[in-house]
């Protein structure tokens, strides 16, 4: 349906380059600015200039699944048919599995893994601890990078306010685990350290109190099974960082013109930029048609003049139309400025939602035309 | 259906929905509605540096209590609003448990997130027994909790069932079973579900629904679907026959603009109008429509339209069925009928 119509644009404009160059591909973006959708037409172009694709998608909606035609999608990369030069696969991130794999990888022995693996406090943090799903979303491109042949990873992340926390998600779970409260239990005979863990001992008794005995037990048992791993878990994370920084991995912010989440695009553009991550593309989802150059003003005036009349009514949703487009052009300008020189992508409120192939198509046709178009005045 | 009597059928109303739907800007309007109806009502936030404050054109607030817009003479109470966050909950919790001295270290020491991991839901538990003890409070008669956009409003709602039924004693347990208790009890909270008149929004909502009613327990109110186009009878006619009949002129080309802006709201209007009667097709829930707001920058005047919108979409909602309504408030109490 629309494919020749993209394949007519030629070379794809600024993202067409940005998915050829790039061999990871990371969409952000807070929930419900069509992150989702975004990385999987990133994908399937990356499969139609030939490359091996894979995309990684978050959304427990399984929004993606339906977009691609798929029942259900697994963590593990599934081939999609279709008629491309590349390959494209796609997985829904299981955070569980993508952390017992960690687990297993860095255990000493098989039974330190199983003893880990059956351990509650453990199967809490890898559902419950925030940040986890960040983390494993990183853990999982890393892995999909490394030890898979594709050539372009394209991932999605959480729908989190603080969708950015992946950045900081290594550290989280290293922080728990050098928790200081843990390490002067995790040493009870060092003699300085033997007086303060009295008091750890007395304070941990206390919390008990409040949480319950057996929690703690559960955190304890974590805590002296995990010994000796940490340092592996460490430098696999430092890795990850690495590779979020590389030259070859593309951030793309990915935003809906209202004023609120260009608001919070703008604070995942300075949290990126604190990072030393340059956002390399902002793709604006849902933006509004305008239909002529008339402004708001002067259609309200004709509106208000002809009230009453079919005109009116006519011009009335002209001017609705014209303020809504100018005002989310003005919410745009500063976004704009903060990532330039990151080219800018609108992509129009579309007449229906993306389930299929055509749809992610349709969209594509204007991520990679429309690339560095100029805002209407 | 009168505005303060709906509104006074629970003491907490959660306003629930996936990001991006315009959950906080329904809160806003809501709790607007309930003001003007003469109900001191307050916001509770959960998340912070959300858009509600901006609404009220007021500066962002926090743990402190802040009045976001002041009662009037025409009957108007307090919207009031702050922020209530796990760790300070929790330090409330510990300090009313007798444990203040280790309180305070329990969150310098970062020890909260080991006890959180230790104990999932602990979080959502103390933020939900938090409203509740809110909610008690004479001065106020609703409270209207903006729940957290990340992730599912089924876990936030949930962990209190699930907690019960892990911990099966001590403190944590009746913290769990005291907020399933208010959950579970229409009289004390009703969970308003938030939509956008499209197809994955609503798809997301319908399922959320049902979860949350077999899995929590919960009542749910109207379902609130946002951002719908208002009516506006003259855009079908063909622009050039109404410019005759108005007698006015058109310049060159506009002919073409005015029929194509109109061919796409009727479009749009016509998709918005299928998924609402999919949704209630699906979902045997009263919906509240708010307008689209075109200004799309969501300011005071706009909460006042808004809020207009819901006073203007409770009153046609139809009145509860005594025979199945638990509530135990008069229906046709004739007070609240002349406090209206």
């Amino acid at each position: 349906m629309s494919g020749p119509v993209m394949d007519a644009a030629g070379d794809g404009g600024a993202l067409g380059d940005l998915v050829r160059r790039s061999s990871i591909v990371v969409c952000t973006g807070s929930g419900g600015v069509g992150k989702t959708t975004t990385a999987a037409v990133l994908a399937l172009e990356g499969a139609r200039q030939g490359r091996r694709t894979v995309v990684v998608t978050i959304d427990p909606a399984k929004r993606l699944a339906d977009a691609l035609g798929l029942e259900g999608l697994s963590d593990t990369p599934s081939a999609i048919a279709g008629d491309w030069p590349g390959e494209l696969s796609a997985l829904m991130l299981d955070t569980k599995s993508t952390f017992d794999g960690l687990i297993a990888k860095y255990a000493g022995s098989p039974d330190q893994a199983e003893a880990i693996l059956a351990n509650r406090f453990y199967r809490n943090i890898s559902s419950a601890l925030s940040g986890t799903q960040e983390y494993m979303a990183m853990e999982k491109l890393y892995e999909l990078h490394e030890e898979h042949d594709f050539d372009l990873v394209v991932v999605d992340t959480p729908p989190t306010r603080n969708a950015l926390d992946f950045l900081d998600a290594p550290r989280n779970i290293t922080r728990l685990l050098d928790h200081k409260l843990f390490r002067l239990l995790m040493a009870p005979t060092r003699g300085i350290v033997k007086a303060l863990n009295v008091a750890a001992q007395a304070f941990l008794h206390t919390v008990s109190r409040v949480v319950g005995g057996e929690a703690i037990d559960d955190a304890m048992t974590f805590f002296h099974a995990f010994e000796g791993m940490e340092q592996g878990f460490r430098d696999r994370a430092q890795r990850v960082l690495e590779l979020l920084s590389d030259e070859g991995t593309a951030f793309v912010l990915v935003a809906s013109p209202r004023r609120d989440t260009v608001e919070e695009a703008g604070y995942f553009a300075e949290r990126l930029g604190e990072a030393d991550i340059a956002v390399r593309a902002l793709i604006v989802n849902r933006m509004h048609p305008r239909f002529g150059t008339e402004t708001a003003t002067a259609a309200r005036e004709r509106a208000t003049t002809l009230a009453g009349t079919d005109l009116g009514d006519l011009y009335t949703n002209l001017a609705d139309f014209a303020l809504v487009a100018s005002r989310e052009e003005d919410h745009l300008r500063g976004l704009a400025a903060k990532v330039a020189p990151a080219p800018v992508v609108r992509v129009p409120f579309l007449a229906t939602d993306v389930h299929d192939l055509d749809g992610l198509a349709a969209i594509g046709t204007h991520v990679f035309a429309a690339a560095d178009a100029a805002p209407s005045a | 259906m009168d505005p303060a009597q709906f509104l006074t059928e629970s003491r907490v109303v959660i306003v629930a929905g996936k990001g991006g739907v315009g959950k906080t800007t329904v809160t806003a309007a809501l709790a607007r509605t309930a003001a003007l109806a003469g109900l001191t009502t307050l916001v509770v936030e959960v998340e912070g540096k959300s858009g509600l404050a901006t609404l009220y054109g007021q500066p962002q607030f926090a743990y402190d209590e802040v009045v976001l817009s002041p009662g009037g003479p025409q009957g108007a109470a307090d919207v009031l609003a702050r922020t209530v966050t796990p760790d300070e909950a929790l330090l409330e919790y510990l300090g009313d448990h007798g444990l203040n001295r280790i309180s305070r270290r329990l969150v310098t020491s970062g020890a909260l997130d080991v006890v959180a991991t230790a104990v999932p839901g602990i979080r959502d538990i103390l933020v939900l027994g938090k409203v509740k003890s809110l909610s008690r409070e004479e001065r106020i008669d609703l409270v209207v909790l903006d729940a957290p956009a990340a992730g599912h409003a089924i876990t936030f709602l949930g962990s209190a069932r699930g907690l019960v039924d892990a911990v099966k004693v001590g403190p944590i347990n009746t913290q769990a079973q005291d907020v399933l208790d208010l959950l579970t009890d229409p009289a004390l909270c009703r969970v308003l579900l938030v939509t956008l008149p499209e197809e994955t929004p609503v798809n997301e909502l319908i399922e959320t629904a049902y979860n949350l009613e077999d899995q929590v327990g919960v009542s749910l109110g109207p379902v609130v679907v946002n951002g719908v186009y208002p009516d506006l009878a003259g855009i079908g006619a063909d622009p050039v026959a109404a410019a005759r009949q108005a007698g006015a002129a058109l310049r060159p080309g506009e002919a073409g603009h005015l029929a194509d802006a109109a061919a796409f709201r009727r479009e749009r209007a016509q998709l918005q109008a299928e998924q609402m009667a999919r949704l209630a097709a699906d979902l045997p829930l009263p919906q509240l429509a708010l307008p689209f707001q075109f200004s799309a920058d969501l300011g005071p005047a706009d909460l006042a339209v808004l809020a207009d919108s819901v006073r203007d979409g409770i009153a046609g909602l139809p009145e509860p069925d005594p025979a199945s309504t638990p509530s135990t408030a008069p229906a046709d109490d004739p007070a609240t009928e002349a406090a209206s």
